[in-house]
């Protein structure tokens, strides 16, 4: 089982990619052979003072088989988390609706970021 | 005694009025700069420095040995400065708070306590006039636990040289910094200047130190310039104007060159001198009741 | 879109009557109060509030004495002092507590509850030069630099939705975490400073920090002729570190006589200072690369 986590504003493959991570409305876990799709809602990162990027890294992680996480803009912090986490980063895919994004990523199109960009 | 100078605005002159009263003030006195982020106090009174001493918070440190990965620490830390992602557990120093919590809740004995740099502590030395300053290392977020650092080293300047009084040179503004800084003082003196910035600023002052129970008087600077404002406010809240330092050229000339005011105009001196004797009678109470308590 | 910020180091140097005044000469975009904690651009530009949100942040720890045990566990373990026993009654000094939690966790009685801190209050207004997105921390609270991050993050989404190109933010004294997040994510930094002592030694703190973030750097000198040596002294320490010197400001009684009357300088008058800052707008928007018609 390959899965892969996206950044999105809303439940549907059809939302656009959230731009942020940490802050992220929520993030659409997806089997990449099956396509089956599950939201988790990002909303207990929303409310934190400082660390909602370490804490959506967190959730991501505790889901398990989560490959790669795509989405907009991560800050140094969450990067260092996900790498720790050993999750590829697939960076400023901000503009694209999650299934887009989604393709990209099965067409091998999305490189793997080694910095973070914000 | 222990008097803090502090103001809702920055710029108003609180760093004039701190340096003026420390070399008029009658007895054995230190000048402490609270202002961590921005200390100034120093380019005036030029202490001689001696020792500066690293301050440090406390972080902790991990060992991945004894660590079993159940969690408890992560889920206690409300400042996601520890985290655990499965197989391992990453700290971000930078954001812990030194609470000791996750310390305190591991039941496998893996974290230690390690410490991170918040900034410096200095010692100085101006004829009579003995000097402490804090500098936050730039990067560094918090000033609190640095300005309570310099508050501790200010009780064990020289252990048995003598009871002296206190100015606190405080940070700008009225969040946290200003009010640590200000806490546990006999009397804050707030610095405004009559203009609407300067007023509006003095209102969150006393909205802010109020709750603090210390006695508050006003100092307004460049008076003269701008409206009346501070002053009616000062009227109806009952708070004493304690000096009024005229807009005058020559101040902000004299400031401007990195000289004591007090010092570089004779009239001000005899200002300052007046400014000390009213501070001192408006702490004296708290004073006692700190004292006798 | 841009990010402009203006910030000072050391406080009353003269940023927020420039940040009014460069809010009046701007042309498409949205204003922000990034002084989360003494604002006071608002007394300039008098927003009309469209939208009053408040801001919760953290939480505080409450005892309560009908649970209590007065057992002393919480008042041994609270790092910040911020635990004390009044005759039998242990309470938490709401000041000094710093919601980390832990006296929460190890009562062994569970009578320590953990509300949320309602910290302040943000807003999205209209004002005479265009859409302004502010905030007021309440007096003592922690500023952790969220309030400043949430503002920006509006800010961005306002002039997003408006398709305004620039964000012109008026940014807090000092080097600590508000100004830290100030920086997050802006194009262009002015440093506004004055030939004192404080003026140049405050500088270079600010400098170290946008050097820090790699961002490019105006200097303003205001109230330059006050002290000729130190002007210079600064001018050198521009020219080594690669900032780019912007006009120059003399003392001058209009910057506080436009405040007096809630007018930028801009408004108040069209020559001397005005005429000024007018050149220093237009060079800032050369380094920041604006359209200067726009």
């Amino acid at each position: 089982m390959t899965r892969i986590a996206i950044s999105s504003e809303g439940p549907g493959l059809e939302e656009r990619v959230d731009p942020r991570f940490g802050r992220a409305a929520g993030f659409i876990l997806i089997d990449l052979d099956t396509m089956e799709h599950e939201y988790l809602d990002n909303g207990s990162s929303q409310a934190r003072g400082q660390g909602a990027g370490i804490q959506a890294v967190e959730m991501i992680a505790l889901a398990g088989g989560v490959k790669a996480v795509l989405t907009g803009f991560v800050g140094p912090k969450a990067f260092q988390a996900l790498q720790a986490a050993r999750i590829e980063i697939g960076q400023n895919l901000d503009g694209l609706t999650v299934r887009e994004a989604v393709e990209r990523y099965k067409q091998g199109r999305v490189k793997a970021a080694s910095q973070p960009n914000r | 005694m222990r008097i803090a100078i502090a103001s809702g605005k920055g710029g108003t002159g609180k760093t004039l009025v701190a340096a003026s009263l420390a070399k008029v003030w009658d007895g054995p006195v230190m000048a402490v700069d609270l202002d961590v982020e921005e200390p100034n106090l120093h380019l005036f009174l030029k202490p001689e420095f001696g020792r500066c001493e690293e301050a440090r918070i406390e972080v902790p440190a991990v060992d991945e040995d004894r660590c079993t990965h159940c969690r408890a620490c992560a889920e206690l830390c409300q400042f996601k400065a520890i985290s655990d992602l499965g197989r391992v557990l990453l700290t971000f120093p930078e954001m812990c708070h030194g609470c000791g919590g996750c310390l305190a809740v591991c039941p496998e004995k893996a974290l230690m306590p390690s410490s991170r740099l918040l900034g410096e502590i200095c010692f100085g030395q101006a004829q009579d006039l003995r000097f402490l300053m804090g500098r936050l290392r730039v990067g560094e977020a918090m000033s609190p636990p640095l300005i309570q650092a310099v508050k501790r080293a200010s009780d064990g300047f020289l252990p048995g040289a003598g009871p002296c009084d206190i100015i606190f040179d405080a940070p700008p503004g009225v969040s946290c910094p200003a009010v640590n800084a200000v806490m546990g003082c006999d009397a804050t003196v707030l610095v405004t200047e009559p203009t609407p910035f300067g007023f509006h600023d003095l209102k969150l002052a006393v909205e802010a130190f109020r709750p603090l129970g210390t006695p508050l008087g006003v100092v307004v600077n460049k008076a003269g310039l701008g409206d009346q404002d501070v002053f009616t406010f000062a009227a109806v809240e009952d708070l004493p104007v304690l000096a009024e330092i005229p807009y005058d050229r020559r101040i902000a000339e004299a400031y401007s060159k990195g000289k004591i005011v007090a010092e570089a105009l004779p009239e001000m001196r005899y200002l300052f001198r007046g400014l000390a004797v009213r501070i001192q009678g408006l702490a004296r109470p708290a004073l006692k009741e700190r004292r006798y308590a | 879109m841009r990010e402009v910020l203006i910030i000072s180091g050391k406080g009353g140097t003269g940023k927020t009557s420039l940040a009014a005044a460069f809010a009046h000469l701007a042309g498409d975009k949205v204003i922000c109060d990034l002084d989360v904690d003494a604002p006071d651009l608002h007394l300039s530009l008098k927003p009309t509030h469209q939208r009053v949100e408040e801001y919760f942040s953290g939480n505080m720890a409450v005892i309560d004495s009908t649970r209590c045990e007065q057992c002393g566990i919480c008042l041994e373990m609270c790092r910040y002092g911020a635990i004390s026993r009044m005759d039998d009654a242990f309470q938490v000094d709401r000041l000094k507590c710093e919601g980390c939690k832990v006296c929460v966790h190890f009562c062994p009685a569970e009578a320590i509850d953990f509300p949320q801190k309602h910290c302040g209050q943000w807003f999205i207004s209209d004002t005479r030069f265009g859409p302004m997105v502010h905030a007021q921390l309440f007096p003592g609270q922690e500023n952790s630099g969220r309030l400043v991050a949430l503002l920006k993050q509006q800010a961005r989404e306002l002039a997003q939705v408006e398709s305004r190109n620039l964000i012109l933010c008026d940014g807090a004294p000092g080097i600590g975490c508000p100004v830290i997040s100030s920086l997050s994510g802006t194009d262009l930094v002015v440093a506004v400073t004055e030939p004192t002592p404080s003026g140049r030694h405050d500088l270079e703190r600010v400098v170290e920090l946008c050097a820090h973030f790699k961002l490019p750097v105006g200097v303003v000198i205001n109230k330059f002729d006050l002290n000729s040596r130190e002007t210079s002294s600064i001018e050198d320490f521009c020219l080594e570190q690669g900032l780019h010197l912007l006009p120059q400001l003399p003392h001058d009684t209009a910057m506080t006589e436009a405040m007096v009357r809630g007018q930028a300088i801009t408004e108040y008058q069209s020559d001397g200072l005005a005429k000024l800052v007018r050149r220093i707008w237009d060079e800032i928007m050369d380094m920041a690369g604006i359209n200067r018609t726009a």
